[in-house]
């Protein structure tokens, strides 16, 4: 079947600029932030190509002429068995070559060349199942998870979140507090003993934290709406490459997206149109170029 | 296939909780049950079971699957094939499996999961893994309470099959064996001199739905000498096949046919003596109407309406590339018997409308949907086959959660409204807006164009005998005997991988055109589509099943949901095939169209039906109906001496009516795809309620479109003209809230409106003996249509599409449970700028608090009436001509950027929306009233129609004075002191802090009864 369906794929016209980041977004089987994420990726002034997983999978497409790769949020396989987990499933038993090899092996091979990966919500969700995040041992294997929230409900509600200042992630980089809506029912982040938890706060890997309104890291409904551990909504691996977070910063790309919109604008009519959740992908799209132009020099 | 495997071995996998891990279900499980059936079952603990029917396996490769793929190394352990062990401390069980043939989307992911962890080729499209979900109690509750248990709380047993019992006795599992247990064959149906009773009794053996004049119809074509030569010619029995019969009931069904929207009506109104014949309410005051809004809007140089009442979903143009397509539909009868599977079929089912108007492949936008339920805290007898209005509440709340949260669809309004009439039979409108390019490949979307030859493809889900007369079953009243194949359970995973196919075959131009499979499934879709080209060939035996054992008309008939019938150009199928192959979408090939005049529907090479297409669409006999009016008496009443304003403003926030519901609203995603501007709650508390939604249409520009629902069948009790006026109204002015503008008030303007109609009403035939108050009925839906024609034509906006839904009757135990007479109108229209929305919430202090529009005497109906029990008489009337002169200097006061705050008034009047707009921030509000005839009571609290409380910045107040003219009234100014004062004739009538009222609000009877209550049990220790 894959063989056939190769054939028949339309080829994805990759960038021709030269030093362009180039950002690939995963789509298919219930993902549905794509559109959003791939906006976000634009108006960070990188380009962006949407592609179902299958055309990953059946090798139309190819993660390594990437820069950064997104697995963005929705109910991959409805979230049955429990979210991102047969995504996940897939990309680590679903043969793609010769060999046995799985698109984990290319995730691991594309993180190995100092590459980027960010997971929003249930792409959080298949790299915490995946083991990516937080890959405490550097061997991609499931340390912590993410299951139903402490409500027993999903919900939809702007949260604040403080960035952990021991994170070294780039997406990160030069933020402290942000808005951002949640939308899930199973973001409650479980880390099973001590020493983990340990491990996870000394490397500064917990990277971002529900926040009350004095500011300060919550374990309080509905500041921290799911009841996640360590008060996280986010983590990174040891690289600070590979990057999950259950809100949402693609939903806030502009101002008019937040709850209190018009009387914030009111107060600050001159205040930029952009919303804080764009600054996400800023920092890495400026990263990657960065990176490109050291290279290129 | 299913039929290769005989009898395979059958493992069963269990997941429980490692010790200390949190059981939230288990948990919630035992709190309802005490809650809401006053049953203490202890501790419960819960476990998820897999039994996996597939041939092949191993024991090893089954252990390796279940602690690889399905278990969570952190969260479970794993037990394989063995007895369910009794756990220390835990007495009874429950066992919660599904019924043979329902949708099993958890199965088919582990079967997905199954085959991508082994690498080999896996039957994955029929059920062989069977999920189930296990709960261990810790008390020792009878038989009889774990039933109650397991039929009132943890599932539904018209899908469900339950096992219950002791667990020393050893716990009993259940898999379903899913099969039709049918022969494939055809039947034939004599007619042929059948006395009217048989007609009749053999029309409700079989669930037709049809009447007696119908049924003669169909005798008469069958015994006609034309008819016969032709069937003699074509070596077809002379007697109707069970498919032809079946083909024409779900094809007359009032559901796709609105017979009674088309009857001739004479019409009497008792009192005037005045009498006139209705030839079609759907011609009359629907379609005409529209034609006469369209001339006008060409006359204008408006040319945006595209395509109305002629295809799935209506659709306007946008700009020069594209078209908003716009769709609300009910799904009343289904979420009566099962909620959460009505709920959820319905709102898919409305997805599908728009994905497949014209060519196909629209790209959805956002949900709204309107709720109309019993008082959830209804505590009276329940009719047999009744379910609680509560728990048709929860389970049509969690329906429309998971159809578009997990579409990737925002739901990003709607309204949920109570009234005990609602508790036999629940109204669930779903509303779906999408965006379609103009062009696909060259090609107008909006069109449908089928010639003979083009290929019918099936796209999407298998057919099972779930959803068999649905569309029947919908057209007739609900009773106890509801028939369990009426109830389907959506698949939205399924769906969504169907949405995103259909969106790039069209794209790739790889679509004729296509529709959805609804009501009536394939015969309906096929029957349809027919029409265009002239006629169908479908070969049933190639129709992918969901098991063996269907009747050809079952097949055909079939509703299985998540399915669309598309049209194919033969040179285009072999790229069609392989992208479906691509997306793992199942697409099959079932036949082709001709334009020889009939259906024929084939199955192995044999007929099983042949119908002439000008008797299937146009045989079905006109009904002639009696509508008679009678004013009914109606007093005002004397209110005692009110001396707390403050305490019935409060009353009135807590009103299941009026208060918040946020429980349900945060339940549902209103953000997805990043382009909600105004939601449903905002403000920087998050609990400002807004009157109409903003929707962006993309990143690349700021047009987008504003959502409103209006809907008030309490004042139909008063006057059925005023209520349909007024609903309309409601709709039209939550747009202009948001500051959106009234449509062709300047030429070539290009500001598009789309409007949906969907009426909901009690059986309105007369029948002396079943039916004795059927005339009053019709003339309450006549006055309805009346005055949709004198609002679309006042405001010039037209209607798009829309729905009636005619049977809203329960029926059990000799009594019936009717629905009030209610519309809803659903309003779309575009926002030029959607950063020049107006929300509802005050702004800042020192702006100037005005009320636009005038307050009249109309206490009828209101919500303060109801306070005090009362109906009252003096309903809300629109005045049309004031309202549009209201809503043109409101556009012209945001053009000039004037209004800082605008909140529609409706529920509570004056008071309840000054409060509410204080909610978004805290801010206080100084109000005076002035002294004018009315009374106090009825300046806080009448309904009138078309007004808004607006705030203005202080710089502005002089060009607003002098733009508004009369029309606004300045109230007072917002505060900072976070006080709600509201002064009459010298004295403070009305005084509380705005916090409180807020707090009233937000913790009434809904967000009592659904809001996050279980959380303090959290982290308490389960057993070990």
């Amino acid at each position: 079947m894959a063989q056939d369906s190769q054939k028949l794929v339309h080829k994805v016209q990759l960038p021709a600029q030269d030093g362009a980041v180039r950002a690939l977004v995963l789509t298919g089987f219930g993902i549905n932030c794509e559109e959003e994420i791939a906006a976000a990726y634009r108006l960070a002034g990188a380009q962006a190509t949407i592609v179902h997983l299958n055309q990953v999978l059946h090798g139309a497409v190819s993660i390594h002429d990437f820069d950064v790769l997104t697995f963005p949020g929705g109910f991959s396989f409805g979230d049955d068995l429990g979210s991102g987990v047969v995504l996940a499933n897939k990309l680590r038993y679903r043969q793609t070559g010769p060999g046995g090899r799985t698109l984990l092996d290319d995730l691991k091979q594309f993180v190995a060349d100092g590459k980027f990966v960010l997971g929003i919500c249930n792409g959080f969700q298949v790299l915490v199942k995946l083991g990516l995040l937080p890959n405490l041992g550097g061997d991609v294997t499931p340390e912590v998870t993410l299951t139903h929230n402490a409500s027993g409900r999903y919900e939809d509600r702007w949260v604040r979140l403080r960035v952990n200042p021991l994170s070294k992630t780039p997406f990160l980089k030069g933020l402290d507090v942000l808005e951002v809506p949640v939308r899930h029912g199973e973001g409650r982040l479980v880390v099973p003993d001590a020493a983990t938890r340990g491990a996870l706060e000394a490397a500064g890997l917990n990277c971002l934290s529900y926040i009350d309104a004095a500011g300060d890291g919550t374990s309080e409904y509905p500041h921290n709406p799911n009841g996640a551990d360590l008060n996280c909504a986010g983590l990174t691996d040891p690289t600070g490459q590979v990057f999950g977070l259950m809100p949402h910063p693609e939903a806030f790309l502009s101002a008019f997206n937040h709850p209190d919109w018009a009387r914030r604008r009111r107060q600050n009519p001159g205040a930029p149109e952009e919303g804080e959740g764009l600054q996400i992908f800023r920092n890495i799209v400026e990263h990657i170029a960065q990176k490109h132009s050291v290279l290129a020099s | 296939m299913t039929l290769t495997d005989l009898e395979p071995t059958t493992h069963t996998i269990q997941l429980t909780l490692k010790p200390g891990q949190h059981d939230g279900d288990g948990h919630r499980v035992a709190a309802a049950a005490a809650r809401h059936l006053g049953l203490a079952t202890g501790r419960v603990r819960t476990a998820a079971r897999y039994t996996v029917r597939y041939g092949a396996l191993s024991t090893e490769q089954l252990r390796a699957f279940a602690t690889r793929c399905l278990a969570d190394p952190v969260l479970h352990d794993v037990t394989l094939n063995e007895a369910v062990a009794p756990v220390p401390g835990f007495a009874a069980y429950i066992l919660v499996a599904r019924g043979p043939g329902v949708t099993d989307d958890e199965g088919t992911s582990a079967q997905n999961a199954l085959a991508d962890f082994l690498n080999e080729p896996m039957d994955t499209r029929t059920q062989h893994i069977f999920s189930k979900r296990l709960y261990l109690l810790e008390h020792d509750l009878p038989t009889t309470d774990l039933r109650r248990l397991a039929e009132e709380l943890l599932g539904n047993k018209m899908i469900n099959r339950f096992e219950v019992g002791r667990v020393a006795d050893g716990i009993r599992d259940y898999t379903p064996r899913p099969g039709g247990g049918a022969e494939a064959i055809t039947e034939t149906i004599s007619l042929n001199g059948l006395s009217d009773g048989a007609l009749v009794q053999l029309s409700k053996d079989n669930i037709y739905a049809l009447n007696l004049e119908e049924m003669r119809a169909v005798r008469d074509y069958y015994a006609s000498a034309e008819t016969q030569a032709t069937r003699r010619a074509q070596g077809l029995p002379a007697d109707p096949t069970d498919c032809e019969l079946e083909i024409i009931a779900q094809t007359w069904s009032e559901h796709c046919k609105h017979k009674e929207f088309s009857a001739v009506i004479n019409y009497r109104d008792l009192a005037t003596g005045e009498e006139k014949q209705i030839d079609s309410l759907f011609k009359t005051y629907i379609k005409d109407a529209t034609s006469e809004v369209d001339r006008q809007l060409r006359a204008n140089g408006n040319d945006w309406l595209i395509k109305v009442f002629s295809d799935n979903a209506g659709a306007v143009r946008i700009n020069a590339d594209s078209l908003f397509v716009w769709k609300v539909e009910t799904h009343n009868s289904p979420s009566a018997i099962d909620p959460y599977g009505g709920a959820i079929t319905g709102i898919l089912g409305n997805n599908r409308d728009p994905l497949a108007t014209g060519i196909g492949g629209a790209r959805l936008l956002f949900n709204t949907n309107v709720l109309c339920f019993g008082n959830p805290a209804y505590d009276g007898p329940l009719l047999t086959g009744q379910l609680h209005p509560r728990r048709i509440l929860e389970g049509v709340r969690k329906g429309i959660e998971d159809g578009g949260n997990k579409s990737g669809v925002p739901t990003v309004n709607g309204a949920i409204v109570f009234d005990d009439r609602y508790r036999g039979k629940p109204l669930v409108y779903c509303g779906t807006g999408a965006v379609m390019p103009m062009q696909f490949a060259g090609l107008d979307s909006w069109e449908k164009k089928i010639d003979a030859g083009d290929r019918i493809v099936m796209a999407g889900g298998r057919v099972g005998k779930d959803g068999i007369h649905g569309a029947t079953f919908s057209s007739i009243e609900l009773d106890e005997s509801a028939p369990a194949t009426a109830v389907q359970i959506g698949s939205p995973i399924t769906q969504k991988l169907a949405m995103d196919f259909l969106l790039i075959a069209a794209r790739r131009g790889l679509l004729k055109c296509s529709t959805d499979n609804g009501a009536g499934g394939l015969s309906s879709s096929v029957g349809e589509l027919a029409g265009i080209s002239g006629g169908a060939v479908v070969e049933l035996e190639k129709v992918p099943l969901k098991y063996p054992g269907l009747r050809p008309w079952e097949i055909f008939v079939s509703e299985s949901q998540e399915r669309f019938t598309l049209v194919v150009e033969p040179a285009r199928l072999a790229e069609l095939l392989a992208l479906g192959q691509e997306m793992e979408v199942e697409l099959t090939d079932i036949g082709h169209f001709t334009n020889d005049g009939s259906l024929d529907v084939n199955f192995d090479g044999q007929p099983v039906a042949r119908l002439a297409l000008a008797f299937l669409h146009d045989g079905v006999p006109r009904k002639t109906l009696e509508a008679e009016y009678e004013k009914l008496a109606a007093t005002e009443p004397k209110i005692p001496g009110l001396r707390d304003y403050t305490g019935t403003l409060r009353q009135l926030l807590g009103a299941l009516n009026i208060c918040s519901r946020e429980s349900v609203i945060r339940q549902y995603d209103h953000e997805v795809k990043g382009r909600t501007i105004v939601k449903p709650l905002m403000g920087a508390t998050g609990q400002a309620p807004q009157d109409a939604a903003v929707v962006r249409f993309n990143f690349e520009s700021w047009e987008g479109v504003a959502v409103s629902n209006g809907i008030l069948p309490r004042y139909g009790d008063l006057d059925a003209y005023q209520m349909s006026a007024g609903s309309f109204d409601e709709a039209v002015r939550q747009i202009i809230a948001v500051g959106g503008k009234l449509p062709n008030l300047t030429p070539g303007d290009n500001i598009f409106w789309s409007v949906n109609d969907n009426f909901c009403v009690p059986d309105s035939v007369y029948d002396p003996a079943i039916n004795p108050d059927g005339k009053q009925k019709l003339a309450k839906l006549v006055q309805m249509c009346e005055a949709l024609r004198d609002a679309t034509a006042a405001y010039c906006i037209p209607l798009t599409s829309g729905k009636d839904s005619m049977k809203n009757d329960f029926k059990a135990d000799g009594v019936k449970i009717s629905v009030p007479p209610t519309v809803l109108y659903s309003m779309t229209a575009k926002m030029e700028d959607v950063r020049r929305a107006i929300t509802s919430d005050f702004k800042e202090a020192g702006d100037v608090i005005y009320l636009l529009g005038e307050t009249y005497d109309e206490l009828g109906g209101s919500e303060f009436y109801a306070l005090h029990g009362e109906l009252g008489a003096q309903v809300p009337r629109v005045r049309f001509a004031e309202a549009k002169a209201l809503y043109t200097l409101i556009g012209q006061a945001n053009d000039g950027a004037l209004i800082q705050s605008c909140h529609d008034l409706s529920d509570g009047g004056l008071a309840v929306a000054l409060a509410e707009a204080t909610f978004g921030y805290g801010c206080g509000a100084s109000v005076e009233l002035p002294e004018t005839a009315l009374p106090l009571a009825t300046q806080l609290f009448s309904e009138s129609h078309s007004r808004f409380v607006a705030t203005v910045a202080p710089a502005d107040v002089l060009a607003f004075e002098a733009l508004m003219g009369g029309r606004a009234t300045r109230l007072g100014v917002v505060t900072d002191d976070g006080q709600l004062t509201v002064r009459y004739a010298g004295q403070t009538v009305i005084g509380a802090p705005t916090t409180a009222l807020r707090h009233t609000w937000s913790n009434g009877p809904v967000n009592q009864l659904l809001g996050v209550d279980e959380l303090a049990g959290f982290g308490e220790s389960t057993g070990h």
